[in-house]
């Protein structure tokens, strides 16, 4: 493994892997100095060609911490034919001796053409492409349901999996790439996933995939869930009607003051994820969202963990071949 | 750098013994407290893997002679891998914690264990990461083997065993808490 495009390619040990070292990047985040010279003198060159804040500001942190140079690279409106442009950023980023490379866009697959087309040799690491795949957001999940299952456990999350662990995923699932990625890791690490959205927001074959459907939320909330993740309405996606009205998603698919009081009446703990930004009262009610149960923040810092993680194992050791053993 | 992994172990020669260890640890204990007048404002580091349980074991040794000195509060764990010169030509090696005692390492006196001086790479690593957390008053070294062999100006204050080697042999220290085999420090041919 030389880039990180997708949550799909990602074996069970490497998955571990990845989610011990950002453990320990963890730590290195309540230190005084938070800061490690693992990647001093290597330039990482963050590529957004789509809006984005949080995985931005979260990356740049994430290299920021690791000693990296760090290069911004906002493509907005360019009107270049997309394959051209691309191919033309790549080539000027291997011309500036660029070690690693960030990229967000909004067309499926962008980040794997630019890690395979051969025009740039460095790590290639998908911050989220279309609705394909966002493998650092599924990590991050994956870090934080780790940790509230060590909570529950009292063990320590070193070395540890997701096995036996529910979690739902509520929402727009037809568009989302953080619902794939999360599918195929959480799979991996050996708990299951179930989908819970208006049958119009569910891409056409999810039967093939390893999940369980609910089309009502209520239902799927009295099946023991250990974690409910909630998607967020993206409006920039929004162009049919996939739902009658805000107020109408809000009621059947948002988790609510009352849905989210019957978790309160359940004999088990229940995290809540969002992957965030969060709509407040269209898909999560704010008592929710600020509430214990909330992992929100806890997710964002996370995020910069196994950021740190993903970049130190793919630009240090030689080649990651090696590292991984294959 | 020492190699951990067993080539073949039949050609092992067998230099200290878990008895002999034991008998190295107890003098360094005491050298430390002589060195350092008394337990006051001793820090007791161990460099993963091998090295933290031997920092440990002298912890352990001068708590039995002094009952002032807290493992508690004077016994830490250091890793240094993200300080290596060579992170970009090796593979990535098994992150460990580093867990610094609550009262910090800002003005203590703090001793370095590990288990083999070698290049003395690690050691240098290891001074850049406690500049991460403080500026100690002093700085010690304490190691189980010196073997040798150094590529940098850095020598060890405490030493159990010098071990004048071949730099084609390989030495081998083994721990209970880690191997979980009896302790003990060999000599293995080279390949």
């Amino acid at each position: 493994m030389r880039h990180l495009l997708d949550t799909k390619e990602l074996t069970y040990e490497q998955a571990i892997n990845i989610l011990d070292t950002a453990d320990y990047m963890a730590e290195v985040g309540t230190r005084e100095v938070k800061k490690l010279p693992a990647l001093r003198g290597r330039t990482v060159v963050n590529l957004f060609f789509e809006d984005s804040t949080r995985t931005r500001l979260s990356f740049e942190a994430a290299e920021k911490r690791l000693s990296a140079d760090v290069i911004n690279f906002a493509a907005k409106g360019s009107s270049v034919s997309k394959g051209e442009s691309l191919k033309d950023t790549a080539q000027t980023l291997a011309a500036i001796n660029a070690d690693a490379v960030v990229v967000r866009h909004s067309a499926s697959g962008a980040p794997q053409r630019l890690a395979e087309a051969g025009w740039i040799d460095v790590p290639v690491l998908n911050a989220g492409d279309g609705t394909h795949a966002h493998p650092t957001q599924a990590l991050l999940d994956a870090m934080s349901l780790r940790q509230f299952k060590s909570q529950i456990t009292g063990k320590p999350t070193r070395g540890t999996d997701l096995k036996g662990m529910r979690v739902a995923i509520v929402g727009d699932v037809l568009h989302s790439r953080v619902a794939r990625s999360n599918l195929w890791l959480l799979n991996t690490l050996g708990a299951e996933v179930i989908f819970v959205a208006p049958p119009t927001l569910l891409p056409v074959g999810i039967e093939d995939w390893p999940c369980e459907v609910y089309y009502n939320f209520d239902e799927a909330l009295e099946t023991h869930l250990d974690a409910v993740m909630l998607l967020r309405i993206q409006q920039e996606r929004m162009h049919a009607a996939f739902f009658p009205s805000a107020e109408e998603y809000s009621r059947l698919w948002g988790l609510t003051p009352e849905r989210f009081a019957l978790l309160d009446q359940m004999d088990y703990e229940t995290a809540v994820l969002h992957p965030g930004p969060m709509n407040r009262g269209l898909e999560i009610s704010a008592v929710a969202a600020d509430s214990d149960r909330s992992w929100v923040l806890r997710q964002v810092s996370n995020g910069v963990s196994v950021r740190m993680a993903v970049l130190y194992l793919l630009m240090t050791g030689g080649s990651a071949e090696d590292f991984y053993g294959n | 750098m020492t190699e951990h992994e067993a080539t073949s172990s039949s050609e092992a020669r067998v230099i200290l013994s878990d008895a002999d260890i034991d008998r190295a640890l107890t003098r360094i204990s005491f050298e430390i407290l002589e060195a350092n007048k008394g337990v006051e404002n001793l820090v007791i580091l161990g460099i993963p893997r091998r090295g933290f349980p031997i920092a440990q074991r002298l912890a352990e040794k001068i708590a039995k002679t002094d009952s002032d000195f807290s493992i508690e509060r004077s016994l830490g764990q250091l890793d240094i891998t993200m300080y290596r010169d060579d992170l970009r030509s090796h593979p990535s090696k098994t992150l460990e914690p580093t867990r610094i005692p609550s009262g910090g390492i800002h003005g203590k006196n703090v001793i370095l264990v590990d288990d083999v001086l070698y290049s003395g790479r690690t050691i240098r690593a290891a001074l850049d990461a406690i500049n991460e957390f403080g500026r100690p008053s002093l700085v010690r070294l304490a190691v189980l083997v010196d073997r040798g062999h150094r590529q940098l100006p850095i020598r060890a204050d405490h030493v159990g065993k010098n071990l004048p080697t071949a730099s084609d042999e390989t030495v081998r220290v083994l721990i209970s808490e880690i191997d979980g085999v009896s302790d003990r420090v060999e000599i293995l041919q080279g390949e």
